[in-house]
């Protein structure tokens, strides 16, 4: 819609020739009363005031900035930064959209929220926010994701919400996208589809994008404020694309500062086994919004690999799309080897255990400071903490007896 | 006038129903879906709607999901629809409408897509996941090649929104008769009334079949009663799984009432 120039005013539902709407026209009415309940919203100051409340006292923001300086040495002396999403409650960036849309849901007089997940994270914070708000929550896993996020299923069903094992198509992310939305088009009056990737059909990648984006706002100014200087370059994993685009937003019109999303190139961009969308897809449909997705000859989508769940997607967020082709953003591939060796680093030079999705950032901006030279400062989200992930690292690792 | 449109206007002119009959292509084989489709369209289907099998089908129940699965599994490739439509063309005289996700058919290319459908003896396309609002490419190719553009209307659409898709639909629209994803129910919904009710509002002369949710006899003359046209997917499916060509024959022969 408008554009005054600035990249980060651009809104859906276009970004360039990405994003739009290609859904079931059963689900248009239900999108279009959530684009005016948010444009109404957005000007709001009662809105905008009893989110920032909940960001003060019940998410903990703002985040703090942390410099690694033990891990920043294997990073050629770049200075590293990380902006610690991972201390948000319910243990990472997703709380921040999902309190966003508890209160859309609210003032739209639904009363039952769904959601997919893939780590489990954003399931958690939906089935936190369903808790806190008295809403029904359903969340839909890939069956594959529930056994190797047993921990977050559990944390789920504690809260509350049903969480509904998918066993379609690749019983990951992908699936579960596809069973909720099946569920919102059966159940469309009383629900809200609470997705949390910047994915999906107008207004989600905008609206979405906007709740998060206040990661990037407070680390911008949190970057002037103690260290005197916006960093060189910005580093995120990209997924879906949430996290990353929320830290993004801020700096999109900043041109010396650099951006680098860091995609899951899984066992390696020389494999097939990776979910390095926007490296190895090419644009088209998947979810509602055109945008890069990895697919066959034929336009039907490839399945992704990664060892963190959370990645595992072969779609991404249409505005990334857009930054990457106009060249704004830079997006490289890390493999789960790489990452896994990030975790392992910061964990123990830190005493930070990251998950897997932010260890691909981590490990992506080691290479950035090697590249960018020790006058470098690299801000990093650190989107999410690592406690769900141990089962799956401690069997990477071995830590584990092998009977177990 | 369309081929599909001319069925409509000589049915309502004589009083007969209308059935349009779904089924998913290369299922479960390419060979054994064109007998399948011949079966139908002799045995009383007025309209083929040939599904394009499609890794994310969301406006799928899980019989037509599990049916195109099994045809992906088994080697399906889109460029096979073209083949299919023809070899079906060739032996019925049936109208072809080819039932797409939008994905397959921007990767092929909207022009060659609609270009080789052509070719082929198809009618047109059924889009489930291309609102109008997206369409405009597929306006354009689609009137240059005089092919069916059949559009959904749903209990949520707006009458404005109705209007805009009766005014660009060809052949039929597609009221979809519950809120939900295709898979046969017991009771149709009163809301597909509504929804014929805005077509009609909004150009009496428009046809308007009711799918999604339609499994007996009784309910396709229900539909035909108010409605056009009736959509039957998922009891064609279970039919051929459960009895093969013989139970989807004795099914069609069923709700066609002939």
């Amino acid at each position: 819609m408008s554009n005054s120039g600035k990249l980060r005013d651009q809104q859906g539902p276009y970004f360039g020739e990405f994003g739009g709407r290609f859904v079931p026209e059963s689900l248009v009415a239900a999108l279009d009363q959530l684009e005016s309940t948010y444009r109404a919203a957005q000007s709001d100051p009662t809105f905008q005031a009893e989110l920032s409340e909940l960001h003060r006292t019940y998410t903990g923001r703002p985040s703090i900035l942390t410099e690694v300086k033990r891990f920043s040495k294997h990073a050629g002396g770049a200075r590293i930064i990380l902006k610690r999403e991972d201390l948000n409650h319910t243990g990472s960036h997703k709380i921040n959209n999902v309190l966003g849309q508890a209160l859309l849901t609210k003032r739209m007089g639904k009363t039952r929220i769904i959601a997919e997940t893939g780590a489990g994270q954003h399931g958690v914070a939906s089935a936190t926010a369903a808790a806190l708000f008295g809403l029904e929550c359903v969340v839909y896993m890939g069956e594959v994701d529930t056994k190797r996020q047993a921990l977050n299923v559990a944390r789920m069903e504690l809260l509350g919400a049903t969480v509904i094992p998918v066993t379609t198509g690749s019983r990951t992310l992908k699936d579960a996208i596809n069973e909720a939305l099946r569920d919102w088009v059966t159940n469309v009056d009383d629900t809200h589809y609470l997705l949390g990737t910047v994915a999906g059909p107008h207004p989600f990648p905008e609206m979405v994008r906007d709740f998060h984006s206040v990661i990037g706002i407070e680390a911008r100014a949190q970057m002037l404020e103690e260290y005197g200087q916006l960093p060189t370059a910005l580093a995120a994993c990209v997924g879906g694309g949430s996290n990353a685009i929320g830290l993004f937003h801020a700096f999109l019109d900043d041109q010396d500062v650099k951006i680098f999303g860091f995609e899951a190139a899984g066992e390696g961009m020389d494999t097939d086994r990776h979910a390095a969308t926007l490296n190895y897809g090419r644009p088209g449909v998947l979810h509602g919004a055109r945008s890069y997705m990895l697919q066959d000859e034929d336009g039907q989508t490839i399945e992704s690999h990664s060892i963190s769940a959370g990645l595992d997607y072969p779609g991404v967020g249409p505005e990334h799309s857009w930054l990457k082709d106009i060249g704004r953003a830079h997006y490289r591939g890390i493999s789960d080897a790489e990452a896994m060796d990030a975790l392992r680093l910061l964990s123990r030079t830190e005493g930070i255990i990251p998950a897997i999705e932010s260890s691909h950032a981590l490990a992506g901006a080691l290479k950035l400071g090697l590249e960018l030279g020790p006058e470098a400062t690299i801000l990093v989200n650190l989107s999410g903490r690592g406690d769900k992930d141990m089962e799956t690292a401690a069997k990477y690792f071995g830590l584990l007896d092998s009977n177990e | 006038m369309s081929r599909v449109a001319e069925i409509f206007e000589s049915h309502k002119s004589n009083g007969k129903p209308t059935l349009i009959g779904y089924f998913p292509a290369g299922f479960p084989t390419f060979d054994e879906s064109i007998e399948a489709c011949v079966a139908m369209c002799e045995s009383g289907v007025d309209i083929l709607e040939l599904g394009v099998p499609y890794s994310d089908p969301v406006m799928d129940g899980q019989v037509i999901q599990e049916a195109t699965e099994l045809a992906l599994a088994n080697g399906f490739r889109l460029s096979q629809i073209f083949k299919l439509v023809n070899e079906i063309a060739q032996r019925v005289s049936t109208p072809i409408l080819v039932m797409t996700y939008w994905n397959p058919v921007l990767q092929y290319g909207v022009r060659k897509f609609a270009e080789d459908l052509k070719a082929s003896g198809g009618a047109g396309l059924i889009t489930p996941d291309l609102i109008v609002d997206e369409a405009a490419l597929w306006l354009d190719v689609s009137e240059e090649l005089d092919l069916d553009r059949v559009f959904l209307a749903t209990p949520s659409s707006a009458q404005a929104r109705v209007d805009r898709t009766v005014e660009v639909s060809k052949g039929f629209v597609y009221a979809v008769s519950t809120m939900g994803i295709t898979g046969a129910r017991e009771d149709l919904d009163r809301k597909a009334r509504e929804v014929v009710s805005k077509v009609r509002v909004s150009n009496e002369k428009q046809n308007v079949a009711v799918g999604i949710g339609i499994s007996t006899a009784a309910q396709v003359a229900e539909v035909n009663s108010y409605a056009d046209g009736a959509i039957v997917g998922s009891v064609f499916v279970r039919a051929y799984s459960n009895g093969g060509l013989t139970e989807l024959k004795r099914v069609t022969l069923e709700l066609s009432s002939k």
